[in-house]
């Protein structure tokens, strides 16, 4: 790629996104109508007026088209392994509770490899946040089948259609204990960056699912057209209702998506549990690392 | 450098391999530890558990042996010493994030107190089978640092070198304990802070515009940031530049791998440790690592008795392996005894790097205890008769 293509021309106002990503790494992966990059605008449209301190800020993405956010973003970001984002974040987390943390990755990393450490840090309660992004197979490795390709659909591996039940993602989020759900497509852009920008100021694991559309491995492969074609799709099937219970919200294979914010509620983190109850138990001999204790001293 | 007094119970203990590890970690600055129980481990984590809360450390036990090799690299980008504990079975499920703590240069350590495999094997019971998977065990070209303790002593004092190592040259380090020295109950000196020598992570402080993460220093190993300093740096598992950036290249790979390499290969003798005992002269050595170096010498001493010139040469540090030195003696002697709890893993290497020159005997075992003295003075006979 030439890099005519990104001189800007004088006069013309900087993208105002442009001074949250590596501009040096453009242009991206991810193929023409594919929403990711559309999330990635949402999100750093929610960062920029989150008011957070950006060199507090770090991005851990795990391994696929979604998890080659974090290498985009001009942030501290770690592209980690397939599946490992969260107990990465867990660990920088843990070490340094004045960060936030945000992990940025697909349904296949973050459910099916990942799906272990999504339930125990829902469970903990460890303040990130986890945007997610579900297009309903993986699409870095050919269209394969996933845990959240919906029974009909077709992919690489299930050449006949899945016949696998697929998860039902802010249910299994809530079940397991997050204080923040919400799910959005990447047509709602505005409630995404909303969403994203409430999921940041909240404590504890916060979890939003973005149903994103592959028009290259998922909708070719199922004669349901191309990006734009989804895009329509997600208008006119989306149906909006905040606190749906997540029982009631799975999605089938083309059918009625219904989105919104689902759950947000309050539990203690798991650092300040820690805190609390070594503080409760151990009296004088706690000794908290200085992190810890600066990241309690600056929320009170 | 020394030690943070916070955390160093100077004077003598009478405790096992396990807790020794653990108290070496916390005297080495290692202030997150992330863990799943697993036989005959588990105690090193215990301890740690107990004592975190009390040092300023953060102990959290993971969901599994994964999740725990990852978390402390979290941890250490964050700013911590860290390290993960486990045993065989662990050890196997760790492999891929032993690649990626070399690939991403990420300094940390792993704790592995060998029990008898394959799978399961035998839980409670010592071998020395994960010396070639400490070595090799995830994918591609990397190299690692592993030692090898004999003693509760040792395991305090190589968790502390471990710790100084793995920041020296960002690599994990991995202490290759067993379930004999992990159990072993005997007295351990704690010196006092001031005695104890610290390597600190070696941080860039240059411009933040100008930080390159993986710009080498003179001696292959680049500086470390912290995450929420400001230097918006992003680390990769794919093959990077040294912006850090995936790059796709045949050429960035090979400076990349050829560096993790020889990052270790020039650094060899610095890093290399052993103990000898009357090697010079001697027409046999004995080679030994970990607990079957201490099974060794009633052998080697009834050979003496018995006029032999047997030497020993004990590993402290197996990988880096030795090459020069085994090299060196394969001219002199006529010939090697390896008593290892495998079925010959070090042994290979020393055959290697003995070329032809000695001969190699192994004395296999296939764990479950240790060697009796007399299939060492069996084999030390055998091999002075070719």
């Amino acid at each position: 790629m030439s890099e005519e293509l990104f001189e800007v021309e004088e006069g013309i106002p900087p993208n105002p996104v442009e001074e949250f990503l590596r501009m040096d790494r453009m242009p991206h992966i991810w193929c023409p109508g594919c929403g990711i990059g559309t999330t990635v605008n949402c999100f750093v449209r929610a960062l920029d007026s989150s008011g957070l301190d950006l060199d507090k800020v770090a991005v851990v993405s795990g391994i696929g088209c979604t998890g080659r956010v974090a290498g985009y973003l001009r942030l501290d970001s770690f592209h980690t392994t397939h599946g490992r984002a969260i107990p990465f974040a867990t660990g920088l987390k843990l070490a340094n509770p004045e960060l936030k943390v945000i992990v940025y990755s697909g349904d296949g990393d973050l459910t099916a490899i990942g799906g272990n450490h999504f339930i125990h840090a829902a469970r903990r309660n460890v303040d990130m946040t986890v945007i997610l992004l579900n297009n309903g197979i993986y699409g870095m490795t050919g269209g394969q089948v996933a845990p959240t390709t919906p029974i009909s659909a077709i992919a690489s591996t299930a050449p006949y259609g899945n016949f696998e039940e697929n998860f039902n993602l802010p249910y299994m989020a809530e079940s397991c204990g997050a204080v923040y759900v919400a799910r959005w497509t990447s047509f709602h852009v505005r409630h995404v960056t909303k969403s994203i920008k409430e999921a940041l100021a909240k404590k504890g694991f916060s979890f939003i699912e973005i149903v994103n559309p592959c028009p290259t491995l998922y909708s070719r492969r199922n004669k349901i057209g191309d990006g734009l074609d989804q895009m329509i799709y997600y208008r006119d099937n989306s149906e909006i209702r905040n606190g749906a219970d997540t029982k009631t919200v799975g999605m089938d294979f083309q059918g009625k998506i219904v989105v919104g914010k689902f759950v947000d509620r309050e539990r203690p983190t798991y650092d300040s549990a820690m805190m609390k109850y070594y503080q409760k138990k151990l009296g004088e001999d706690f000794v908290p690392s200085e992190e810890m204790r600066n990241s309690i001293h600056a929320e009170n | 450098m020394h030690a943070d007094p916070i955390g160093v119970l100077t004077g003598p203990h009478f405790i096992d391999g396990d807790h020794a590890c653990s108290e070496g970690a916390i005297a080495a600055g290692c202030r997150f530890v992330a863990g799943y129980p697993i036989t005959p481990s588990t105690e090193v984590v215990e301890r740690i558990a107990e004592r975190f809360p009390r040092v300023g450390g953060v102990f959290i036990q993971m969901e599994d042996e994964i999740a725990s090799s990852i978390a402390i690299q979290g941890a250490v980008w964050g700013g911590k010493k860290a390290m993960t504990v486990t045993s065989g079975p662990g050890f196997s499920l760790m492999m891929e994030h032993i690649g990626y703590a070399a690939m991403t240069e990420t300094p940390c350590v792993f704790v592995d107190v060998q029990r008898a495999g394959p799978s399961t094997g035998l839980p409670t019971m010592p071998a020395q089978g994960d010396m070639m998977q400490a070595r090799w065990g995830s994918h591609g070209d990397y190299g690692i640092i592993a030692l090898s303790p004999n003693s509760p002593q040792e395991c305090f004092d190589l968790t502390i070198k471990a710790f100084n190592l793995a920041e020296q040259y960002r690599v994990p380090v991995m202490m290759m304990m067993d379930e004999c020295v992990g159990h072993m109950i005997e007295r351990v000196i704690i010196p006092a802070a001031e005695d104890i020598k610290i390597v600190p992570r070696r941080f860039y402080e240059g411009p933040k515009e100008e930080y390159r993460p993986y710009e080498p220093e003179r001696d292959l190993v680049p500086l470390m940031v912290k995450v929420g300093k400001g230097y918006r740096m992003h680390i990769t598992g794919l093959t990077h530049d040294e912006q850090g950036y995936p790059n796709m290249s045949v050429n960035t790979q090979g400076k990349l791998v050829r560096r993790l390499v020889d990052k270790l290969k020039v650094n060899a003798e610095r890093i290399i440790e052993f103990k000898e005992d009357k090697v010079e002269g001697a027409d046999v050595v004995v080679l030994t690592y970990g607990i079957s170096s201490r099974t060794a010498i009633p052998a080697i001493e009834q050979a003496r008795k018995e006029g032999l010139k047997v030497g020993h040469l004990r590993l402290v540090t197996v990988w880096p392996f030795p090459e020069r030195r085994i090299a060196e003696l394969a001219g002199c002697i006529k010939s090697f005894v390896v008593p290892e709890l495998n079925f010959g893993q070090i042994a290979l290497e020393v055959e290697r790097c003995a070329g032809g020159k000695a001969s190699v005997h192994l004395v296999p075992h296939a764990g479950g205890t240790v060697h009796q003295p007399k299939e060492i003075y069996s084999a030390i006979r055998k091999s002075l008769k070719g």
